[in-house]
């Protein structure tokens, strides 16, 4: 017979958790058990019995009249003092714009990722199809290079600033990355469906680590729990996560530029 | 009109402030006792409520129906109990109840209805000592994880979430709190009172 431990009764008096059936069983046969629970049981109704100052039916109203002034004066947004004088030269402002294009051009790019290794011609296509064929396919690997590489510059800045922030009472305002992380995590899934199509598994490793944490700094509230704050830098830097995206972000470049047409590329003249 | 909270919650992200209003005048109960809990004082509760509901105001886009709105107010209103005692270290260790006593402190406005058993009343106050002593021993996370688990009947996995937790680590946090809330309450459980 194996006795429940004190934090599983702890769970089983909060009919938490996959044992409860089995717990109960246990504890209507064995009285050591039950004497425990009923110790623990004796504990948390004492803590229960505390009392919390009253407040009657009307105390909603009564909040509702204190604070409804204040909401008409409104404080400019937290994120606007992440953004500095000059919004519309701004470069992260370009950066909200610049996602939403991407958003448009990862959809569609990203449900004809090039597959690495072209499934050879069975049929008798004439040879200027296939050259136009790898030509097109080409032309898509180069723009979703360069979305892709776009994509992990935008999202490592959003991660500096956050890795970079000192303590403080204010560290934990994360409503100026929440501007972007919203647009960001629907552009990684994209790319990261992509890559996984087409087997790109070390880009769709940093992709999941990325996106488990835009999509925790977009869902949670601003400013940030300092623990949770510190938990996330910490993550961030254990995983290595800045330094992965730069080297991907890096590859894509590289990629982007071997593909590029040789008329787009800059000539080379000997002197 | 439909008055469940998506309902009123989705007038109130489309502009419509009265809408807010019914869901301040709704949750501003339960907001308080959650932050008298975690603040362990009855100003700072109030500073608490207000605080979360205008956070939760200008946050309101951001508000997804993933979790109940309850739910998303005690996550703001345990953010600005953790900023307002940062701010206000408040939650000093109490020496003796005569002490507490002298300070006027809340707990016994609560105990202090008139032809209430005195025996009755003397007990009340310890229990209510205690139990912010013990709460004031947990670390935060405890404190915010135990007060949603104990005396709000939140679920582990929705606390977690809450609190940014993985499950399993929620589940420490209130194993460590109900261990040292056990200490703090053994002589009253015991009937050394």
């Amino acid at each position: 017979m194996t006795h429940p431990t004190d934090d599983e009764l702890v769970l089983y008096y909060y009919a938490e958790g996959d044992g409860l059936p089995a717990a109960h069983a246990h504890l209507a046969a064995c009285t050591d058990c039950a004497g425990k629970l009923a110790s623990l049981a004796e504990s948390l109704a004492a803590v229960s019995a505390s009392t919390v100052p009253e407040r009657d039916e009307s105390y909603g109203q009564l909040v509702w009249d204190r604070i409804k002034p204040q909401l008409e004066e409104r404080r400019a947004p937290a994120w606007s003092r992440w953004l500095p004088t000059g919004l519309l030269t701004f470069p992260r402002l370009a950066l909200a714009g610049g996602i939403a294009v991407l958003l448009v051009a990862a959809f569609v790019a990203g449900r004809n990722w090039p597959a690495r290794t072209p499934a050879p011609e069975t049929g008798a296509a004439a040879p200027t199809s296939a050259a136009n064929a790898a030509t097109t396919a080409e032309g898509q690997r180069r723009v979703l290079d360069g979305a892709v590489g776009d994509h992990l510059e935008r999202s490592a800045i959003v991660l500096t600033e956050l890795t970079n922030r000192g303590g403080g009472s204010s560290s934990g305002d994360i409503s100026g990355e929440q501007i972007f992380t919203g647009d960001l995590v629907a552009a990684n899934r994209l790319y990261r469906q992509s890559a996984a199509r087409q087997g790109e598994s070390g880009l769709v490793d940093v992709l999941e680590q990325l996106e488990r944490v835009l999509v925790e700094i977009t869902n949670s509230p601003s400013p940030m729990p300092a623990l949770q704050f510190d938990s996330l830098r910490q993550r961030i830097d254990d995983q290595g996560l800045l330094f992965k995206i730069r080297i991907l972000e890096s590859q894509a470049r590289q990629r982007q530029r071997n593909t590029a047409p040789a008329a787009a590329k800059p000539a080379v003249t000997k002197s | 009109m439909d008055g469940t909270d998506p309902a009123v919650v989705n007038r109130a992200q489309r502009g419509d402030q009265d809408a807010f209003g019914i869901l301040v005048e709704r949750h501003s109960r339960a907001v308080f006792r959650v932050a008298y809990r975690l603040t362990g004082h009855e100003q700072d509760a109030e500073d608490v409520v207000q605080e979360t509901f205008l956070r939760a105001y200008r946050q309101l886009d951001k508000f997804e129906a993933r979790s109940s709105f309850a739910t998303w107010l005690y996550r703001i209103a345990f953010n600005c109990a953790h900023d307002l005692l940062r701010q206000r270290p408040r939650m000093a260790k109490h020496t003796s109840l005569d002490a507490q006593q002298d300070d006027g402190t809340s707990w016994q406005l609560a105990d202090e209805a008139p032809g209430r058993n005195p025996h009755r009343q003397l007990e009340s106050s310890e229990i209510d000592r205690r139990v912010r002593e013990g709460l004031e021993e947990l670390s935060e996370l405890e404190r915010a994880a135990f007060i949603l688990r104990h005396f709000e009947g939140q679920s582990i996995e929705v606390i977690g979430k809450m609190l940014g937790l993985q499950t399993s680590a929620t589940k420490h946090s209130i194993f460590r709190a109900v261990q040292k809330m056990r200490r703090v309450m053994a002589p009253l459980a015991s009937g050394q009172l």
